[in-house]
């Protein structure tokens, strides 16, 4: 039986701000409800303590960066350090696009937050599709 | 808040450490020293947001670690931060063994009583650190 491919799903870590909080929930809707067996999620700030085997992963597999803000701190880590990304996802800019505005503070979700998570989700697994039909 | 003290927690999102180390913070900085603290993104630093530097040699930082891998405290050392002090779930978790942390995209009941142990650790160190008598 072979391995199911692999995609990483970097988010930023977004303590400050209810973005961060979403990005971070989506990711673990991917991991934990939809795209199981394809998805492995890498803690970003391993990545500058020099983490050999987080780099070499996202060197070796495509990666899609899912940031809170459009300082882009996912993507530009991956980038930084291990090779450019399949995909770049900001939340910020989903959330203007969806006109969705009550998320929730950046604790706690409201139910509008925790829409727009899925709907954030459901674009990651989106563009693993994507990834995995064209090859890289 | 002339000098706030910045409680900086990891990014994990893999394990429920790193989601303890985040809501310890949000205690801490929302809740139980809310004039005394603040935080800022770890992802910030790592990526060398020059603000976010700035305020982090400037101001006195926690960190807080879900794991031995100590992102938090490694990322600020790396950054000559004036770290006063570091906390890591897993230690907190030993003295606890009876608290079975298991959900991770939203603390279960354990989990939460960790956090809030955690953060009155941190609390009493802001009370050392600010002369009011309470040592951890």
């Amino acid at each position: 039986m072979s391995t199911p491919p692999k995609i990483g799903v970097v988010s930023c870590s977004g303590e400050c701000c209810v973005e961060g909080t979403i990005s971070r929930i989506a990711t673990r809707f991917v991991l934990e409800k939809l795209r199981s067996d394809n998805t492995v999620t890498i803690c970003l700030p391993l990545f500058s303590i020099g983490e050999k085997g987080e780099r070499l992963f996202a060197k070796s597999s495509p990666t899609i960066a899912v940031d809170g803000c459009d300082k882009r701190c996912a993507k530009n880590a991956i980038e930084q350090y291990s090779g450019k990304t399949a995909c770049s996802i900001v939340v910020s800019e989903l959330l203007k696009k969806w006109s969705i505005e009550n998320t929730g503070p950046r604790r706690e979700l409201s139910k509008d937050g925790l829409e727009a998570a899925t709907k954030v989700a459901e674009k990651i697994v989106a563009a693993m599709d994507d990834i995995f039909t064209r090859g890289r | 808040m002339s000098d706030p003290v910045l409680i900086i927690p990891c990014s994990g999102i893999g394990k429920p450490f790193g989601s303890i180390s985040r809501e310890a913070t949000y205690c801490v900085v929302e809740d139980l020293k809310k004039e005394e603290t603040d935080t800022l993104c770890l992802s910030l630093l790592v990526m060398g947001d020059g603000d976010a530097i700035r305020s982090v040699k400037s101001h006195r930082c926690i960190a807080v670690d879900g794991c031995p891998n100590e992102c938090s405290k490694k990322n600020l050392e790396l950054l000559d931060a004036k770290l006063v002090a570091n906390y890591r779930v897993v230690d907190i978790l030993r003295d606890y063994r009876h608290l079975k942390p298991r959900a991770i995209t939203f603390l279960d009941e354990d989990g939460r009583k960790l956090a809030r142990i955690l953060a009155e650790k941190i609390t009493s160190k802001i009370d050392e650190l600010n002369n009011r008598g309470t040592v951890s």
